[in-house]
């Protein structure tokens, strides 16, 4: 293609990934550097229906002076990166020196907001992205087995969690594991152990928005994997069945490799979507035992005073962190590419 | 943080009751005005009273619109920021007035008051520094609420103090009726964080030092109010954390629970017929909230809700939302059908039996909730904080430093504190 047709032809998106993803990115950056300005307070006295009290207020004139000197805020530098809500520099040195042993360290730098989400967000990425691959593989390698009058019916039942509203999927089942729900009660007594209740446990509660992350977003893998299933070639699986290869060898020596773009193709969306874990937290009501960087993010917003320059911190963290998780991928594609061209 | 699943919900299932309002011919008592009402508001019973009422001042020359929903303190502030601003009026509480103020959004209303509001009550009015920045119609609390025939079954009275509510709570257990008798709204974040409110307060703690923005929750106080909300959720269904003020009214419908420290708002719901068996809605009752300790004042908050105008609309527009908001906060609304609806502050208003929890609690000496620029940021580090000392992740001491340090990393960041 030559160059100025590829111009033109990219032009369109290129201006929309201009203003869809590079603008915000860049707004959320200044967004973190500025902080709104110092508030001078003042005390005031308050009457309401219940009588008066002394209280303190914003002093608006005052303000309005700072903030028509600086309309962008009060510029901060790293420093909301680097406060206790995130990075928390100052205190992770503190419990450097004081720290007792490994586990000790490790326990008190996890009772810190931002790595106690970060914490759960890893695990969750970790966890749930092989593990929802392996078992879309699964169910795809199943159901191509399957006699074609069974297939479509089949299909459409293994997509229906991926079909269900995240929000309304995730609380259908946090109903079911409610200490009186079917699943609650179930485990309750398997356990033997009455006041067994998974939302009040904190390994507990993992495992299950881990258990949700896998139901959710197998099915994606699930169809992946069946389409790509259907474009192994007939001849070289044939050829593999008269040189005697049992099924679990042509699994592994033909299809496997056969589906390995893909693979590394839904690793990669996997891995973006996982980072940002968010629904189950909140349908499940686990802010006490899990939080994720966007539950962070959500909070920060969502609160009766917003702190914007927190989230937009919280924001870079998060982009920060899918890039360095997806970069082996990317680096891998780049020079799978290369070996193509060469 | 407060994070609400029916909130949440609510917006993602359906979006916000978008009302547009008319009653065909004004009425006398709106006068001459002439101008747009926009009211955004939360979404209850009473609150659709006030905006229907305050709808019977549309005519041709004066529109009234309400956008009433749950998310209402997620957009009243972006939605009175513009020039001429979108909502001319927002229905707002103790504390969601709060970040209104910080904006500098809301109007003044001293010369409306003169103009128009003459024969509003004083004690309606809520002035800070001198100014009228809103007009209260409502109170609400957080008070007892017990189940009569279980406490019969025990033989001890209504609990007067926490330590009472906690032998009754082990008397109940003890004698196999509940296994977990005490309720409350223990939900992580918004919830959790009040409770430790009321109860820090009723044992004489200050949350902030004298008049600084800098928090003091790090003292006996704040070790007792955790200690006693510990020994509390001991007698409560494991799930506590996850238990908001509508799961914690599902809990009561359901029979599981005969103790708690609850909102006046919602003790409708228990007591009527919906929802729950005879046995338990017959046997509802409600009483004054508890104390801790031989203390006097009781560990609960006192709230308003009430009405502002906002200040970026033009002069016109603001005077016709005061009057159509007064029209709406007149004693002409009480009715048989609304009188029930809230403990009205409006004159005319009779108590009903199921309002006797606010009524009394209003008398007992409570503190009203603090009306301060920085109080949410500490609302919040608290709601966060306490829910790791419950599910056991940090000792008491740790949890009170972890609440300070959170709330000043947050109080730097808007400019609070240096």
């Amino acid at each position: 293609m030559k160059h100025k047709t590829f111009l033109w032809f990219f032009l369109p998106s290129g201006m929309a990934m201009f203003l869809f993803i590079a603008m915000p990115i860049v707004s959320v950056l200044t967004q973190s550097v500025y902080a709104p300005h110092e508030q001078v307070i003042r005390e005031v006295e308050n009457c309401t229906l219940f009588g008066c009290s002394k209280a303190t207020q914003i002093d608006q004139e005052a303000t309005r002076a700072l903030r028509d000197a600086e309309p962008m805020g009060r510029f901060v530098g790293p420093s909301i990166y680097t406060d206790r809500n995130h990075l928390a520099f100052a205190e992770i040195a503190e419990i450097w020196r004081n720290a007792s042993g490994h586990g000790n360290f490790f326990g008190q730098v996890t009772n810190l907001p931002f790595y106690d989400a970060l914490s759960f967000t890893l695990t969750y990425t970790a966890l749930v992205t092989p593990l929802s691959l392996a078992f879309g593989l699964i169910i795809a390698l199943a159901v191509n087995a399957l006699p074609r009058l069974f297939r479509g019916p089949v299909i459409f039942v293994s997509l229906l969690p991926m079909i269900v509203t995240p929000l309304v999927g995730a609380l259908i089942l946090f109903w079911m594991i409610d200490a009186r729900g079917v699943l609650g009660a179930a485990l309750q007594a398997l356990a033997g152990d009455p006041g067994l209740s998974i939302k009040a446990s904190t390994p507990l509660m993992w495992t299950m928005l881990i258990v949700y992350g896998v139901w959710s977003s197998a099915p994606f893998a699930f169809v992946i994997y069946y389409a790509g299933l259907q474009t192994v070639p007939g001849d070289t699986l044939e050829s593999a069945m008269i040189d005697g290869a049992s099924r679990w060898e042509r699994i592994r020596y033909v299809i496997l490799p056969h589906l390995l773009p893909l693979t590394t193709f839904m690793a990669l969306i996997k891995i973006m979507d996982n980072f940002r874990v968010f629904e189950p937290i909140v349908s499940f009501s686990a802010g006490a035992h899990a939080k994720s960087l966007s539950y962070f993010i959500y909070s920060d917003l969502g609160g009766e005073t917003r702190l914007l320059s927190s989230a937009a911190a919280t924001s870079v963290l998060t982009i920060a962190g899918i890039i360095v998780l997806i970069s082996p991928v990317l680096v891998r594609t780049w020079h799978a590419f290369g070996r193509v061209r060469a | 943080m407060t994070i609400s699943l029916k909130r949440l919900f609510q917006s993602a299932l359906f979006s916000s009751s978008l009302l547009a309002l008319s009653a065909g011919a004004a009425s006398a008592s709106c006068g001459d005005i002439a101008g747009r009402v926009s009211v955004v508001g939360n979404e209850f019973p009473a609150i659709h009273t006030v905006t229907k009422a305050a709808a019977t001042c549309a005519n041709d020359k004066v529109t009234v619109k309400a956008n009433l929903t749950a998310d209402h303190q997620k957009i009243n502030l972006p939605g009175m920021q513009g020039n001429p601003a979108e909502y001319t009026s927002a229905i707002i509480a103790t504390s969601s007035i709060t970040p209104l103020l910080n904006g500098n959004v809301v109007r003044p209303l001293d010369d409306l008051v003169a103009k128009f509001g003459q024969d509003i009550p004083k004690r309606q009015l809520i002035t800070v520094n001198g100014k009228v920045v809103a007009v209260a119609f409502m109170a609400n609390a957080q008070h007892l609420v017990y189940r009569d025939d279980v406490l019969k079954k025990i033989g001890m009275e209504p609990p007067k103090t926490y330590e009472q509510l906690l032998e009754a709570a082990e008397k109940i257990r003890a004698a196999g009726i509940m296994k977990n008798p005490v309720g409350g709204a223990y939900a992580t974040g918004y919830n959790l964080g009040l409770e430790f409110i009321n109860i820090y307060m009723a044992l004489g703690g200050e949350l902030f030092k004298d008049g600084t923005p800098t928090a003091s929750v790090k003292n006996g106080q704040g070790v007792a109010a955790l200690e006693l909300m510990k020994k509390l959720t001991g007698y409560m269904n494991p799930d506590f954390l996850t238990h908001d003020s509508n799961a914690t009214a599902a809990e009561w419908e359901a029979g599981n629970v005969a103790l708690m420290n609850f909102w006046g708002s919602r003790t409708g719901v228990l007591m009527d017929k919906q929802g729950s068996t005879p046995e338990v809605y017959e046997n509802t009752k409600v009483g004054a909230p508890m104390t801790i300790g031989g203390g006097k004042i009781p560990a609960t908050t006192l709230w308003w809700d009430g009405w502002t105008v906002a200040r970026n609309i033009p002069d016109a527009d603001a005077a016709a939302t005061f009057v159509a908001m007064k029209t709406g906060t007149s004693p002409a609304i009480l009715n048989d059908a609304t009188m029930g609806q809230a403990v009205w502050m409006i004159e005319g208003y009779k108590p009903a039996p199921v309002n006797q929890g606010v009524m009394l609690t209003m008398e007992s000496g409570a503190k009203p909730y603090p009306m301060l620029p920085y109080m949410g940021l500490l609302h919040a580090a608290i709601g966060e904080n306490v829910a790791r000392y419950l599910s056991g992740k940090a000792d008491a001491q740790t949890t009170l430093s972890d609440i300070e340090a959170a709330y000043t990393a947050a109080a730097k960041e808007k400019g609070f504190l240096k």
